[in-house]
Formats: structure tokens, C-alpha cells, sequence
């Protein structure tokens, strides 16, 4: 039997020379492909390191990617938005890790000490209060997915991957306190109509909300996926205004103002537009969904049985049914449900499909609790009476019907182009 | 009289009635000091009333534009440079970067989008400038609102911007901005749609 040293010296041996022959390209002796542990590996990373705090793989390369329109970080350092690929995703929870990113402005990402941070909740209310996050954290909590959706989310015909076309969504499990039991505490007066959320970054990025929103069922969110929220998702506290798109879900929260009138702040003002009808497809999403395999750029080997899988979501409750077309919106059938559906949550959906190899055109759409259905571009169109061509742009937050073209090559192409 | 004492004795549990409904539940949290509220109160409504006393005019601003570094973002001219453009240029510049979509292009420029001179105030005041946040005194704040509304056509070259003038100027946008309905619980975003 060998004592351990020599077994450990022994392992070491072997480590170094397969390190050795991985670096000059050759296998060794009895021919078997080097192991693969991560021990064995030339990038061996810090083992402490992930022993206390897990990574993914190595061969596992799904990142996210700035938005064409502007780099990030940006020449001043800050970040704007950044794309989720959700081409990779599987299930409805997005990695926090991947989670997309918006900003208001574009703005720095802060590095804000938990302990220092406060929340104010003042205006309007019987009694303003002002606590410390583990003040927060006393009250009675819960736990839900939601999305989140930026406003720019809006497929392009000159957009080649599903993560350029529909990256800026992504679905966490968001623990928190509901807003509406911090403004009970507070005790809201009447005459109150908005409230304005405020976070602490440096732009101070600021929102306004109907107060019958912000009693409903908005959370005042510290956790996300199990741990504590990312510096990019708003830590240590942030906003959830479920189905409202992303610009209402205030990060890095630090002040709560109940106030009588929409108070158009910055980001208000930058969503105003002359008709009511836009005004509301602006401030709720969806329904919305999006085939996530097979998608732009992937590729399929040759005829045979797949899935077709993707997500779908809406700002108005659950998903209740998604439907699929194979063949450019002739025929249309229902897609299964993988996940549970949640309201303001994403849900993945799947359609077993033999492909014949011939060139087509898939879609999805879904139809949310309210029985709303996701519409086509051609609907939208048709209900603002404008033509149906290239250059028309749906109104409000984008959550038309999104085409992919799979040639006969099993290359997939966007479908708008 | 018994059914004097009744009636006292309803309106005293009435109001204990009335304090529970309105006391707080779980007493967490703490009372912020008027100090606190103050210093974290930047919030400038349409109204205007959260206005600080100050004063400024466009002649004014246009020496804080160049002293506070506006124009390294912003241009020389208030257009072109890698921010919003600031001051319309007959769609000659456009500003490098997209931020939010409106404030790109020249129609779209803040004075002539924002239904309220208060949004201008409000923005400034709290994000302004890149890097030197909350550095801006009221002063100069009135003085670039002043600017730029003055450069963009909207109010004279000597009009004040105080308090009780800023609210009041009618922005060019002002009626051209529906809002979004009333927001109910469980109501489709827009009936009809498709």
C-alpha cells in the first residue's frame, strides 16, 4: 500500500507529464486522450477559489454581448445594454451570471457597501420611515420569477442571432419584501396617485409608477436565483415592477417618493409619445415569445427529429398557451409547456418536430391568462393602419411575431431579412 | 346620562379603531430626520415645488456650459458630441450614441420633448455632470436650463429662471404627450391589440 506522499508524489508526476504532452499536442503512450479533470488542466484555475465559489465549465463559452448601437463598457468606462444569449438558455431562469443589462443613461456599475445602504420612504405618507437592507429583510418575505424586459428589445432584419434580436429579457427568482407592506407601513395618504423609485447610482435613476402598480405587486427586491442580486441587477436592493418594462425596476434603490401626479422624471419623459394607445403598449410587455433553438446562426445536421424549443412571456399574467408554424404561419399547433407558468414570468415551451429538410420558415406565438395573443407585424400594422413593409416599426414595447428561416443546409437565418 | 357615556364610550373605541388601522405592523424602520429627507430629496415634480431658492439667465449658462466642461460631451454647439444633443441643429449633428431613443436626433431634443422645465432641472441637477454629480449649485442650474431654452427658441435671452418662472414656461411639447391609462390589476395593456 502507498503512503499518501508517494501517492501524491506519483500524482504529480503523472499531472506534469500530461501537461507536457497536452502542451506539445501529442497523446500519451496508451493512447487515451489526456483526462480532462480540472486538475489536470494547463488552465488549472485557483482550486480554493472554486471550491469556495463554483464556475461553469471551460468548454462552456454562452456570454453576453453589448448591443450593437454602443460598446460596453463605453469610452467613459460605463455600461448601456448589454445582450442575454438566450440562444443557449434552457428552462425559464436566466443565469445571473448572464442576466442582461440596462442602465439608466448608460452609467457605472456601483460597488455600494449593503451596510451603508438606506431606503427612504417619504412624501405622501402618514409616517416617513427610513431603513437599513437587514431592516428590510425583517419583514415578511417572498419568492417569485419574473422577467424583465427592456423597452429596446426590438428585433431588426439586420440582426443574426436570437440574442441581437431578443437579449434584452431575462428571467430570475426574485426574493423580496412587497412594496405594498413597506407603503402600509408608511401609511399612504389619500391623493396619492404615482410613486417616484430613485436608486442610488450615480445618475440616480429615477421613474415614476402609478400607485395602484406599486400596491399591487411590486417587490422590494434583495435576492436573485438564491443568492444575493449582482451589482448589475441593482445590489443590495432594487425594484421589481412585474410586466412593466425594465426602466420601471429601479436598482440600487434608495428612495421611495409618494407623490400626486406622474412626476416625469428623465426616464419618464424619455418614453412620452403623442398617442394613448402607444403610451400603453410602452409601459406593459408582451405577450412575447421567441424560438430559442433552432435560432440564428445554430445549425441543424440534416433532416431528422428535433425540438424546437423557446420562451414566452407576458406583462399581464402567465402564459396559457404558446403555438408553433413550421411552415411560415399556414398551420399552426400547440407547442407543450416544459415549465410551470408563472405570471410575469418567463416559460419555456417545446414542439417535437421531424424536419424533411426543406427550406421553411418557423415562428411561435402565445397567448398570455388575459387571452391576449402575441400579434403579427401585419397585425400591428393593420391596427395603426399603416403598411406592412420593411420599414414598419410595431409601436410601443416590440412583441410581434419573430420569424426564423431555416435553409436547406440546416443554417438558420432571420426571418425578417 | 347611560346613553351619553354609550356614545363617549363608542368614539374613544372608534378612534382606537382608527389609530390600529393606521399604526404601523411590524415597527421596523425608523423615523428619517428632516435633515435626511432633505438631503436625499432631489425629486422635482411639474409643479416645481420642491424648487430651491436660486436664480439664473441664459447669459449665465452659457458661462457654466463652458466652465463645467459641458461642451467636451455635449459640443461646442450643444450638438455632435458623443451625448445628447442639447440644442437643435436643423439636423445637421447628430449625437454619437444612442441613450434613450428620444434624445438622439434634433426633434428630440430635451427642451423640445419634455412637457416640463422641471424634467430639465431635475436631470441636471442629479446627473450632471459626468463624474461631478450633486456638484452643481442652484444657481447654476437655473442658469443651463436658462441656456438651453433660450438656445432652442423657447423662452428671451434676459428671462429669469427662478422658482416661481421655471414651472411656468410652457414647453413646446407640453400638449402633445398622451398619457398611459389608468393602471388596473389584470386589465390587458390595451384592449383590442391586435
Amino acid at each position: 500500500m502507498e503512503s499518501k506522499s508517494s501517492g501524491r508524489r506519483k500524482f504529480l508526476k503523472n499531472s506534469a507529464a500530461l501537461i507536457g504532452a497536452a502542451a506539445a499536442g501529442i497523446r500519451p503512450a496508451n493512447g487515451r486522450a489526456p483526462d480532462t479533470d480540472m486538475g489536470n488542466n494547463m488552465d488549472m484555475p485557483d482550486l480554493e477559489a472554486l471550491i469556495a465559489y463554483g464556475q461553469r465549465s471551460p468548454f462552456v463559452k454562452s456570454k453576453r454581448i453589448s448591443v450593437m448601437e454602443r460598446m460596453s463598457p463605453d469610452e467613459f468606462g460605463m455600461t448601456f445594454h448589454v445582450l442575454s444569449p438566450i440562444q443557449d438558455s434552457v428552462g425559464m431562469i436566466t443565469p445571473s451570471s448572464l442576466h442582461y443589462i440596462s442602465t439608466h443613461r448608460g452609467s457605472y456599475v456601483p460597488n455600494i457597501d449593503p451596510q451603508e445602504h438606506r431606503l427612504l420612504i417619504h412624501g405622501m405618507v402618514d409616517r416617513p420611515l427610513i431603513f437599513s437592507v437587514d431592516e428590510i429583510k425583517r419583514f415578511p418575505f417572498v419568492t417569485r420569477p419574473h422577467f424583465l424586459e427592456c423597452l429596446g428589445n426590438r428585433a431588426k432584419a439586420s440582426h443574426k442571432t436570437a440574442q441581437e434580436t431578443h437579449g434584452l429579457t431575462s428571467c430570475s427568482e426574485w426574493t423580496g419584501v412587497p412594496l405594498s407592506l413597506l407603503l402600509k407601513e408608511a401609511g399612504v395618504q389619500s391623493g396619492a396617485a404615482f410613486i417616484v423609485a430613485e436608486g442610488a447610482e450615480s445618475v440616480k435613476g429615477a421613474t415614476s409608477i402609478p400607485i395602484g402598480k406599486a400596491m399591487d405587486d411590486c417587490l422590494v427586491a434583495y435576492g436573485q436565483n438564491g443568492e444575493a442580486l449582482r451589482p448589475q441587477q441593482g445590489f443590495p436592493i432594487r425594484l421589481l415592477v412585474p410586466g412593466f418594462e425594465g426602466m420601471h425596476n429601479v436598482k440600487y434603490l434608495r428612495r421611495i417618493k409618494v407623490v400626486e401626479k406622474d412626476y416625469m422624471t428623465y426616464n419618464d419623459y424619455g418614453h412620452i409619445v403623442p398617442d394613448a394607445r402607444v403610451a400603453a403598449l410602452t409601459r406593459i410587455i408582451g405577450p412575447k415569445s421567441v424560438i430559442t433553438y433552432p435560432s440564428g446562426e445554430q445549425k441543424l445536421s440534416g433532416p431528422g427529429y428535433y425540438e424546437i424549443t423557446g420562451l414566452a412571456w407576458s406583462g399581464s399574467g402567465a402564459i396559457r398557451s404558446v403555438e408553433i408554424t413550421t411552415d411560415g404561419g399556414q398551420t399552426w399547433k400547440p407547442a407543450e409547456l416544459r415549465t410551470p407558468s408563472y405570471p410575469m414570468a418567463h416559460t419555456r415551451f417545446a414542439f417535437p418536430w421531424t424536419w424533411d429538410g426543406k427550406e421553411c420558415v418557423i415562428m411561435s406565438r402565445c397567448t398570455d391568462e388575459l387571452g391576449t395573443r402575441q400579434p403579427t407585424r401585419a397585425e400591428s400594422a393593420k391596427f395603426f393602419n399603416k403598411p406592412d413593409d420593411k420599414d414598419f416599426r410595431a409601436p410601443g414595447a416590440d412583441n410581434t411575431v419573430f420569424p426564423w428561416r431555416i435553409a436547406a443546409d440546416g443554417s438558420v437565418h432571420n426571418g425578417m431579412a | 346620562m347611560a346613553w351619553h357615556k354609550f356614545f363617549v364610550l363608542v368614539a374613544v373605541l372608534s378612534l382606537a379603531q382608527l389609530a390600529k388601522a393606521q399604526s404601523p405592523k411590524y415597527g421596523v424602520g425608523r423615523t428619517p430626520t428632516a435633515e435626511e429627507v432633505r438631503a436625499l430629496d432631489i425629486s422635482i415634480g411639474p409643479d416645481g415645488k420642491e424648487l430651491p431658492p436660486g436664480h439664473g439667465t441664459a447669459a449665465e449658462g452659457v458661462k457654466v456650459f463652458r466652465e463645467k466642461e459641458c461642451v467636451v460631451c455635449h459640443g461646442g454647439t450643444g450638438s455632435g458630441g458623443p451625448a445628447p444633443t442639447l440644442i437643435k441643429s436643423d439636423g445637421k449633428k447628430k449625437s454619437v450614441y444612442p441613450c434613450l431613443n428620444p434624445c438622439v436626433d434634433d426633434a428630440n431634443v430635451m427642451a423640445l420633448h419634455a412637457q416640463y422645465a422641471t424634467t430639465m432641472w431635475d436631470y441636471i441637477n442629479r446627473a450632471m455632470p459626468l463624474n461631478k454629480q450633486g456638484t452643481l449649485k442652484p444657481d447654476e442650474v437655473y442658469s443651463l436650463v436658462a441656456f438651453l431654452l433660450f438656445k432652442n427658441g423657447i423662452i428671451a435671452e434676459d428671462q429669469v429662471m427662478d422658482a416661481q418662472t421655471l414651472p411656468k414656461v410652457k414647453m413646446p411639447n407640453r400638449d402633445h404627450v398622451a398619457p398611459a391609462p389608468e393602471w388596473k390589476h389584470a386589465e390587458p395593456r390595451l384592449a383590442g391589440y391586435p
